[in-house]
């Protein structure tokens, strides 16, 4: 995709690498120390200097108070987003396969991911008479199973009917078919759905935790704007979006070594 | 299993046409047929587990109690207002996203170097979840429409500007290069030959920034008390009003499914004369 | 010959009797496959071909137990095939959606012999002794994507071969592969006939490649599917891309066949101009 060295206007090859990861680094950083300049200049209390904001970072969250809130959070995330991927594959599969399950089924699919999840967040706590763990990890699991169920039965319903065949023609039933063949022909779009449904974790959690908890970082945020702490509060906002992009980074490396055959195989195809 | 293409294939055209007619009607009749058994199964399922108390009818309202309640909820202006408010606050949202997310997508989706430059904050900020900045808003915009509009836009404007920014760098190279053979300008390249290869991207966007901005405007009225469906929501469940609770959600669900099939329905639209099609379930 | 008298000295392996597939019902239905009947002997190579849509593919699938056909069978060895039989193996045409992307060669060859219950030495040996036969040992612990297609083919050869067959089933598997890489697989897959004693089915639209590989060439009609002619392929083997095609009693095999398969095609497609305006078929009788 490199383009001609003259179609640059002159600019060689080279300098063209390098003046692109200098602007890599220099925007980032310009934007940061514009924040900084920003905040000393409006000297309002609303919006500290981001130097205050990450000297309270560091002290809350590095790490005296990682045990309390941090890992809470991440726990719900864990286990709503691991309940999520496990019911979504295990729905999604049988889903994909059968035409009459799936019109069955697709009525309710269809309206229950488009319902906003916050809608569904006061039902949450009255069905479950709690604000504990267990509701939360039922409110982020429920909203985040369709990305993935609705990405398995794509992913299950695209798998190519010769890999089938040669399956069924080595005699393969059909227990041993799903294992061996439809489960990893699908899986680099079940990944996809796995992608999108994090990133949904990430927000539902925080969702649930703002609304009402005991802990987690959503809490924090709720309580330190309350009680009108606000470098502390945007010490939270920051670790949200920390968190976020962490989790990401996280799920793409796992990723890039799960489906290394991919995209080889895509690369190939394509030449 | 032989496909219907190789049959399909075997005929000739006028018997095709006819064995194809055919099919189609008796395959759609059974289609909606089970669709409709579906859902009245699932509504009735509700209504036992309600009344037998299963579940009590103070957590959960028959089915038949909540959609009484939301027909009576229909009647009043008070519903109406409230849900005026909620869309507007969407598509306000929504329609501010998009008109900064798409130029912005194509300035730097055409730019390999801008895209470049940029990248590492936009990846930063994108998975910011919104719902996080409403502190901030309490303490700035306020409790307003402003802050519903704020939230629900910045929640919406990176899908958009992430599939815009895709649409536009996933030019044919070779329409391009023969667009440059016959000398077409660089600014008429952009508007005949990029924008139209990116619409279906960007339609994908509006699908996905469509519910995201849904979200995050109830959200607002949720989590601040701005009037809409959200606020009503919030209202029912202090003071305790189960049967409202359940007819405010359940409308404000219609609402999120009317949007996501207009919005599906465009994407699809947009999608089919694309002639390599790219989808991802969001 | 001692592995022959071992598997019960049945004559014939492969029996299809009035084959037919017909797809839907009344005067709406496609014959794909009409009325098709014909034998394979024990180690016999027997090719089929025929016009272009005359359902070959059906046929396979329907004597490899994939498809059920709507009328008459096939019996395998005497027994009826109502599912893929254990002891036939098929190899497709498009070797990139046969093969799984997922998997190295060697998990590839692996997957058939994964249910059948042999111990682990036993399945290591038979996966290695197969790409051994295709000359693919080098590659392994690669993935198929990263080979030539020729390669590719081969594996999918190999994986049948692991699986030890007494019948091989192709369907046209060196179509999507280069002319010259043809000719050195053809040469592979009768050395392998022979190295392992099996009976092969093969399923073209070359007709070159027909008359050299086979004992019988069985030559379709078009839809709805019949046979037309068994041509039995008498030359000797073993036999040679060069020497073997110099003969004179190859160009008139294949020039027979042709002559059956263009009068097929012919007839076949009833608006051609030609026929509209009363010039005889072409082909004169052998």
């Amino acid at each position: 995709m490199a383009p001609l060295a003259t179609g640059r206007g002159g600019v060689s090859r080279r300098s063209y690498q390098a003046l692109t990861i200098v602007a890599e680094i220099a925007v980032p950083v310009a934007l940061l120390i514009a924040w900084q300049l920003w905040t000393v200049h409006a000297a309002s209390p609303k919006f500290p200097r981001l130097s205050t904001i990450l000297v309270d970072f560091r002290d809350m969250w590095l790490f005296s108070q990682f045990g309390t809130h941090v890992v809470p959070s991440l726990e719900r995330i864990g286990a709503g987003f691991g309940i999520a991927v496990v019911a979504g594959i295990a729905l999604g599969i049988p889903l994909g396969l059968s035409r009459w399950a799936r019109l069955a089924a697709m009525p309710h699919i269809e309206y229950w991911r488009a319902v906003p999840p916050p809608a569904l967040l006061p039902i949450s706590i009255v069905l479950l008479h709690s604000i504990g763990n267990v509701q939360k990890i039922a409110f982020i699991a429920f909203f985040c199973l369709f990305p993935v169920l609705l990405n398995t039965i794509d992913g299950v319903r695209g798998i190519d009917p010769t890999f089938i065949d040669t399956a069924r023609s080595y005699g393969m039933r059909r227990f041993e078919r799903i294992r061996r063949v439809v489960f990893p022909a699908a899986l680099p779009q079940i990944v996809a759905g796995m992608r999108n449904s994090l990133s949904l974790a990430v927000i539902t959690m925080v969702l649930s935790e703002y609304f009402s908890s005991t802990s987690g970082v959503g809490y924090v945020l709720l309580i330190s704007k309350n009680t009108f702490q606000f470098a502390p509060m945007w010490a939270a906002i920051l670790l949200i979006g920390v968190l976020g992009y962490l989790l990401n980074v996280l799920f793409i490396l796992a990723e890039r070594r799960v489906l290394a055959w991919h995209r080889g195989w895509r690369a190939a195809a394509s030449v | 299993m032989a496909t219907r293409g190789d049959v399909a294939a075997t005929l000739a055209a006028p018997e095709r046409a006819r064995w194809r007619r055919d099919r189609l009607s008796l395959r759609k009749l059974t289609e909606a047929l089970v669709f409709t058994v579906s859902i009245a199964a699932a509504l009735a399922l509700w209504e036992l587990i309600s009344r037998t108390g299963v579940i009590s009818q103070k957590d959960l309202p028959a089915m038949s109690t909540s959609f009484r309640e939301l027909w009576s909820l229909v009647q009043t202006g008070d519903f109406w207002k409230a849900f005026g408010q909620t869309v507007r606050g969407w598509a306000l949202g929504l329609g501010v996203a998009t008109a900064l997310a798409v130029p912005l997508g194509i300035l730097l989706g055409s730019s390999d170097f801008a895209a470049r430059a940029f990248r590492v904050p936009i990846e930063f900020l994108r998975p910011i979840p919104s719902a996080a900045l409403i502190p901030l808003l309490f303490l700035t915009l306020g409790t307003t429409i402003k802050s519903e509009i704020f939230l629900a836009a910045f929640g919406a404007f990176w899908p958009l500007l992430v599939q815009t920014m895709y649409g536009v760098r996933d030019v044919d190279p070779l329409a391009m290069d023969t667009g440059r053979s016959f000398g077409v300008g660089r600014f008429e390249r952009l508007y005949r030959i990029k924008l139209p290869s990116a619409v279906p991207y960007i339609a994908t966007g509006l699908r996905i920034s469509s519910t995201v901005s849904l979200i995050l405007a109830f959200t607002a009225e949720l989590f601040m008390g701005i009037p809409g469906l959200g606020q009503k929501v919030n209202y029912a469940q202090a003071f305790g009003l189960e049967k409202q609770l359940y007819a405010y959600a359940l409308a404000t669900g219609f609402l999120g499914v009317a949007i996501h099939l207009v919005s599906a329905a465009v994407e699809r639209r947009a999608l089919r004369w694309h002639p390599s099609q790219r989808v991802g379930a969001a | 010959m001692a592995s022959r008298v071992a598997r019960g000295g049945f004559r014939l392996m492969l029996e299809v009797k009035h084959l037919g597939k017909t797809y839907g019902t009344g005067e709406k239905a496609t014959h794909a496959v009409g009325d098709v009947s014909f034998s394979v002997e024990d180690g016999e190579f027997v090719c089929v071909v025929g016009p272009s849509g005359c359902g070959k593919t059906t046929l396979l699938k329907c004597i490899a137990g994939l498809l059920r056909p709507s009328n008459g069978g096939v019996l395998l060895r005497g027994k009826r095939v109502v599912r893929p039989p254990e002891e036939m193996a098929l190899v497709f045409q498009e070797y990139g959606r046969s093969l799984m992307p997922w998997a190295s060669v060697r998990n590839n060859v692996l997957l058939p012999l994964r249910h059948k219950k042999l111990p682990r030495s036993e399945r290591k040996r038979l996966v290695e002794d197969s790409l051994d036969a295709v000359s693919l040992t080098r590659f392994i612990d690669h993935y198929p994507w990263q080979l030539s297609g020729g390669m590719q083919q081969r594996v999918a050869i190999a994986r049948a071969l692991a699986y030890q067959p007494t019948t091989l089933l192709m369907d046209e598997p060196f179509a999507s592969v280069d002319a010259q890489t043809r000719g050195d697989l053809e040469d592979l897959i009768l050395r392998v006939r022979n190295e392992y004693d099996i009976t092969i089915l093969f399923v073209t639209h070359d007709i070159d490649e027909s008359v050299y590989l086979a004992d019988r060439v069985v030559v379709l009609t078009h839809s709805p599917t019949e046979v037309k002619e068994i041509v039995p392929v008498e030359l000797p083997r073993p036999r040679d891309q060069i020497a073997t095609k110099e003969l004179p009693e190859f160009a008139q095999l294949r020039a027979h066949v042709y002559r059956l398969i263009k009068r097929e095609q012919s007839v076949g497609e009833p608006a051609e101009p030609t026929e509209a305006a009363g010039v005889p078929h072409t082909g004169t009788p052998v």
